[in-house]
């Protein structure tokens, strides 16, 4: 992956080629400068260096080595089943579905609204709603940081658009739901989320990436977030797409004075996947909290990276990433704290944990903390190993046979974290996913007590 | 026949060139006795009861362990759990997130299946929960919190003898159930004990203990004590007097005076 330079031209001038395909459509000149001047960043700088200290980790080769056609529309082979599967039905007040990128009106669900929120499609967004798209599109996720965000925004055509006026509560979540049919020809899709929240704002956002298994594509997705002041926004993204497909994300969140946001980040689909999340602690009294499961087996890897900028004084932050990893799996997880000389009394505490179930499996855990204020506390620690003997022995002494126990262990290590998930259905997705994974029987489940006792009723 | 009959029982630290530990034990337990076993630490009296419960990470060498006239020895540690050997752990370890309640269905349930009765369901664990939490005088929040989580010493002993009494075992192994506690606590644990071993007349109990004070409470029909992987000395409950009053090295240099 050395020569990457080298082999520049080709790749990019048909990626150049896939921009002028989508200019055939009527789009405001805003949009076609913001398009172009991103791709122009991407012809610039290509695909990141392996060597690059950011992307040692992440073998994006097969990525860079594919000559990727813009996922279709039209393509909706198995689409409607992965709906099906994968749907919040009535648990969601608005379920934006999306096929290979592109919105679909038929298979989404609108529910009632309040007043002057706008939830729906970025396409539609762009054509009625121009000057409140342009205002923060591509103003938060950097182009310059990150050349898959540059391609994204050179390729921007569809996604998700958002946004809740001042005072706005949901009481349910809102759910974005991407569909991946993949097909012959390898496809990338590039979908862009945008969430403008005013002040005092509460909502759930979830954003769940899902596709046929077996099938190989590559969703290249970007998401910006603002949280208003004192607004609350609880964000989750539940990965399950195919463990073939190549997934690289970046969620860009910036935090105005006294907001919440709350991040839980779910991989367990992919061959290759690559978060970045990025928060920015813009105001005063902002807190975030990121947790994240990495739950993969076989040859899959995933890399998390994530990134709390500590702009100003008084804002704690909180992280938990734990990994699961089975057969030849490997994750890397890299926490950047960065804490502004004026943001005093930063309080940040970051885990990182990991649960190896097989001897080839493989973690790689950096925290990297850069502090120039002299009145914080910033923690962080990191555990790695096999499930506890221990405790596996302590199980069987009560007759729990050994694999029950141990899944039993995996399920609570995970659990650390589901049980910190608020939106039901998406602790439901993953427990569903550990149960068929791990064999763990249905009376085990630890978080989803009020899903069985309701369905008891 | 005998609920456990122990013969020569050598046991090893299951590593090459392990230490070994348990040095020919002999010990034969009837059902409905209450054996204790007293002893210096490190003299192998947790190690016996880790043997009998079936962890791996000891190695037996030598002899045999009967348990209702089958080799225990052959059966896995779920297996002798299923079969009523329960073991109330000196140091039990903490299981974050998962709480009591919920393993202990599973653990009753998997008994259950082996004995080929029906598994319970919730409403009567709800009750099976409710009796003996009162006879432990444990409150619900207890063993809804994660096994062992955060519980003090005492809290952590308390939940040990409450999994006995769920699980209902034919033979109790309880290895020094009484340290840790205070004298209210221990009232209530040996009360609970007592009334374990009043229910069912077929109950046998193997107590580790260091305190005389423990069997005031509950009264062993024999005492034996152990010395370096060795079961040197038996009798009656008035040899835990005795070590009271002599201590561990008085009862060796009579021991090696007698022999």
């Amino acid at each position: 992956m050395t020569q990457v330079a080298e082999k520049k031209s080709s790749p990019l001038t048909h990626f150049t080629r896939l921009e002028k395909q989508l200019n055939v459509n009527p789009s405001p000149s805003w949009l076609d400068e913001l398009r172009a001047n991103a791709m122009r960043r991407f012809e610039e700088v290509g695909f990141p260096a392996q060597k690059s200290e950011a992307w040692r980790h992440t073998n994006i080769g097969p990525i860079v080595r594919t000559q990727w056609e813009l996922a279709d529309a039209g393509s909706m082979t198995g689409a409607a089943d992965l709906v099906e599967r994968f749907t919040f039905g009535d648990d969601a007040i608005v379920e934006l579905v999306f096929v290979n990128g592109h919105y679909h009106g038929e298979l989404s669900g609108l529910g009632k609204l309040p007043r002057g929120a706008k939830v729906g499609s970025l396409a539609e967004a762009i054509a009625k709603d121009g000057e409140a798209v342009q205002k923060h599109l591509a103003k938060h996720a950097s182009i310059e940081a990150n050349s898959f965000v540059a391609l994204n925004t050179g390729l921007i055509a569809d996604g998700a658009f958002i946004h809740l006026p001042a005072g706005t509560t949901l009481e349910q979540p809102i759910h974005i739901l991407l569909v991946s049919t993949g097909g012959d020809k390898p496809a990338a899709a590039h979908p862009r989320v945008l969430v403008i929240t005013e002040e005092n704002v509460h909502a759930t956002i979830v954003e769940s990436y899902v596709g046929h298994e077996g099938q190989t594509y590559f969703t290249n997705t970007v998401t910006e977030i603002v949280c208003g002041a004192d607004s609350h926004i609880d964000h989750c993204r539940l990965q399950q797409e195919s463990t073939a497909a190549y997934h690289v994300s970046t969620m860009q969140v910036d935090l105005g004075r006294s907001s919440t946001f709350v991040s839980h980040a779910c991989t367990m689909g992919g061959k290759l996947t690559r978060n970045d999340l990025n928060c920015i602690m813009n105001g005063e009294h902002a807190y975030a909290t990121l947790n994240g499961l990495v739950l993969i087996g076989g040859d899959q890897h995933c890399d998390n990276h994530t990134l709390l900028r500590h702009e100003k004084a008084n804002c704690p932050s909180h992280e938990l990433y734990k990994h699961v990893l089975d057969g030849r799996s490997s994750a890397v997880f890299k926490g950047q704290i960065f804490v502004q000389k004026d943001a005093q009394k930063t309080d940040s505490k970051q885990t990182s944990k990991t649960l190896l179930l097989s001897d080839d499996a493989y973690m790689n855990s950096q925290p990297a903390l850069e502090i120039y204020a002299d009145d914080v506390k910033c923690t962080h620690g990191s555990t790695t190993g096999p499930v506890d003997e221990d405790m596996v022995f302590y199980l069987r002494t009560r007759g729990v046979g050994l694999d029950a126990a141990r899944h039993l262990l995996t399920y609570a290590f995970a659990a650390d974290v589901t049980r910190r998930i608020k939106v039901e259905p998406v602790r439901r997705r993953i427990e569903d996913y550990m149960a068929a994974r791990h064999g763990l029987p249905q009376d085990l489940r630890i978080t989803d007590v009020t899903h069985h006792d309701r369905a008891a009723l | 026949m005998a609920l456990l009959e122990i013969k020569n029982l050598h046991a090893k630290v299951a590593v090459a060139g392990g230490r070994e530990i348990l040095k020919g034990v002999n010990l034969t337990v009837n059902a409905g006795e209450v054996h204790a076993l007293m002893g210096r630490n490190g003299c192998g009296k947790s190690t016996l009861f880790q043997v009998i419960a079936g962890r791996e990470t000891y190695e037996v060498t030598q002899g045999s362990i009967t348990y209702e006239g089958k080799d225990l020895l052959e059966m896995s540690a779920e297996e002798r759990a299923r079969e009523g050997v329960f073991l109330a752990f000196q140091s039990p370890v903490e299981i974050p997130g998962v709480s009591t309640d919920y393993f202990l269905k599973a653990a009753v349930n998997e008994v259950r299946k082996h004995h080929g009765e029906p598994e319970l369901d919730a409403m009567q664990f709800l009750k099976l929960f409710k009796e003996k939490r009162e006879l432990l005088e444990i409150d619900a929040s207890f063993t809804r919190r994660a096994v062992n989580e955060g519980f003090s010493g005492g809290e952590k002993k308390r939940n040990e003898v409450f999994q006995m009494a769920v699980m209902n075992p034919n033979l109790g192994l309880l290895d020094e159930t009484d340290s840790g506690l205070d004298v209210d606590a221990l009232k209530t644990v040996a009360k609970g004990i007592n009334t374990l071993h009043q229910q069912d007349a077929h109950r046998a109990l193997l107590v580790v203990t260091h305190q005389e004070r423990l069997l005031k409470s509950i009264v062993p029909d024999f005492v034996h004590v152990m010395v370096e992987g060795r079961i040197i000395e038996s009798g009656g409950k008035e040899l835990a007097l005795r070590v009271e009053q002599r201590g561990y090295a008085g009862i060796e240099a009579e021991v090696r005076q007698g022999a």
